[in-house]
């Protein structure tokens, strides 16, 4: 059974979502937010390339929430997503 | 005087002949260098880095900037706002004192020192200087409101600065906040919301609102690169307070770092356009024990910041996830400086010692950089026998949390001579 993940997009991002603010991806049960973001590229080619950088990490001034957590203090990128879950993908170069 | 602006509800969109922005070029990414026209955009497409302004000065001189008027204006051809900035109603911030500090030097064991005391801006914290850049760029970028995220003095220089200007404002701030900095912010009539989290929490809401109302200039958002110029105003003022010279090093609180790193980089341009000579300072930044996320780095040699939640008095500083962090490493390194940290105890003997010496009370940010100040020269990593300018910027009475439990009347006497001669008897027996 395959679990829904909504995910709330960046304006710099919208190019590749057609404008849309907000998606929903489809991923496997057990899935992790890796998952979401191969999903998230089958859906929009070319989006996971600008929120990982070459090494296949969230990049310096990209921050990733599942839900309310900002994943640097979860497990990165190996944080579960189950149903339900909301990530959001916000630059970080705000504040101050 | 009246302020045109676009109609409520438009998008941003500069007109066919592009926004005024004064010597200002382009925007450039800090990480890959990509470059992209001035607008309201403040993340690389690209790889997500910072934008940065990139300018063609022309002539600047040192007799020009010294006809300005006495506020930041005065360096208005070094800075994103077009020429005319200073004839929009705004709140006029900068030209505060730098203060000869010689009783503080005396306690410290240092030759010379001054302090910046940007407490005396118009909401009395050194913000004031970048939400009026803040605000000229967003006028020209066609934003119709003014908000921000805020740590309190944000706030006030957002909502007082929207106040003058005559436009509509929204200020997000932790529910935890300061009474006094609620109240201060409060008072100009702003949207003011609490929230239930941490500043990075209210950070986050603000980038998500921004996302949902592209006519809404969030100074620290989404005008950011524009905002964070006007931190630039410390550094040519202290350069120019001294006689147009550099000092040797300076102490700098450090929250997202984007101060620290804008004074830098006021330094470099003075330095490229033949308005000062001389060595670069040496900057040192300053954090509070309890949100240390840049010292914490610097000390473990690292180039990048790993973010923490805070827990620290020092409020005006605890920003967990420091957006320019990695770049106070790189310009603390480059400059031959160091990043520290004190705690809250020292903070509030680092207050008590300012007000002491120098009758200055600062706030707890001020408190921060003078225990750190102390603690450089304790521990050696800091010359005390070069010229030092330490930064207060932002005034004690907005955080009187910090002190009220330690400062007080000696004690409460009947209005007699006998009673107060019992009460301080070395005076009696004078």
């Amino acid at each position: 059974m395959n679990s829904a993940v909504a995910v709330r997009v960046p304006t710099i991002l919208r190019t590749y979502t057609r404008g849309e603010s907000d998606v929903t991806v489809s991923v496997g049960e057990r899935a992790t937010l890796a998952d979401v973001v191969v999903a998230l590229e089958t859906a929009f080619p070319g989006i996971a390339g600008r929120v990982l950088d070459d090494t296949g990490q969230i990049r310096r001034f990209v921050n990733v929430y599942v839900d309310d957590d900002d994943v640097r203090f979860a497990a990165g990128l190996q944080t579960p997503t189950p149903d339900g879950t909301k990530v959001s993908v916000i630059p970080a170069v705000a504040g101050g | 005087m009246t302020v045109t602006l676009p109609v409520a509800g438009a998008t941003p969109a500069p007109d066919m002949a592009g926004p005024d922005l004064g010597p200002a070029t382009h925007l450039a990414c800090r990480e890959c260098g990509a470059t992209t026209p001035l607008g309201p955009h403040y993340a690389c497409t690209d790889c997500f880095g910072p934008l940065e302004v990139a300018y063609d000065f022309g002539q600047v001189s040192r007799e020009r900037i010294e006809a300005g008027p006495p506020s930041i204006w005065r360096y208005r051809d070094l800075l994103p706002v077009p020429a005319g900035v200073a004839d929009t109603p705004n709140t006029q911030p900068g030209c505060t004192r730098l203060v000869r500090a010689d009783r503080l030097a005396g306690e410290l064991g240092l030759a010379t020192l001054w302090v910046k005391d940007d407490s005396a801006n118009p909401t009395h914290s050194f913000k004031d200087r970048v939400v009026a850049v803040a605000l000229a760029a967003a006028r020209e970028l066609g934003f119709t409101v003014l908000a921000c995220p805020s740590t309190g003095n944000l706030a006030n220089a957002v909502a007082a600065a929207a106040a003058r200007a005559g436009i509509r404002s929204f200020v997000f701030v932790p529910q935890d906040l300061e009474q006094q900095k609620i109240v201060t912010t409060a008072v100009y009539d702003t949207t003011l919301v609490a929230v239930d989290g941490t500043y990075d929490d209210v950070n986050r809401l603000a980038s998500e609102l921004a996302g949902e109302h592209e006519d809404w200039a969030f100074v620290n958002v989404n005008v950011r690169p524009y905002y964070a110029e006007g931190s630039k105003t410390l550094g040519y003022e202290i350069v120019e307070q001294l006689g147009w010279r550099l000092p040797d090093q300076v102490v700098i609180p450090v929250a997202s770092g984007a101060q620290l790193v804008k004074v830098d980089k006021a330094f470099r341009e003075l330095a490229e356009l033949g308005l000062v000579e001389g060595d670069a300072p040496r900057i040192f930044g300053a954090q509070a024990a309890g949100c240390s996320p840049v010292s914490a780095a610097f000390k473990a040699g690292h180039d990048v910041v790993r973010p923490v939640r805070p827990s620290t008095i020092a409020k005006s500083l605890a920003i967990g996830n420091p957006a320019d962090g990695p770049y106070v490493l790189d310009v603390a390194r480059r400059t031959g400086g160091a990043v520290d940290d004190v705690t809250d105890d020292e903070v509030v003997e680092g207050i008590r010692l300012l007000a002491r010496t120098e009758g200055i009370f600062a706030e707890t940010a001020g408190g921060v950089t003078v225990a750190v100040l102390a603690k450089l020269v304790r521990d050696g990593l800091l010359d005390p026998a070069a010229e030092t300018v330490v930064f207060n910027t932002g005034d004690g009475l907005k955080t009187l949390d910090a002190v009220s439990p330690v400062v007080g009347p000696l004690g409460t006497i009947a209005a007699t001579t006998d009673a107060f001669h019992a009460l301080v008897p070395a005076v009696a027996t004078r």
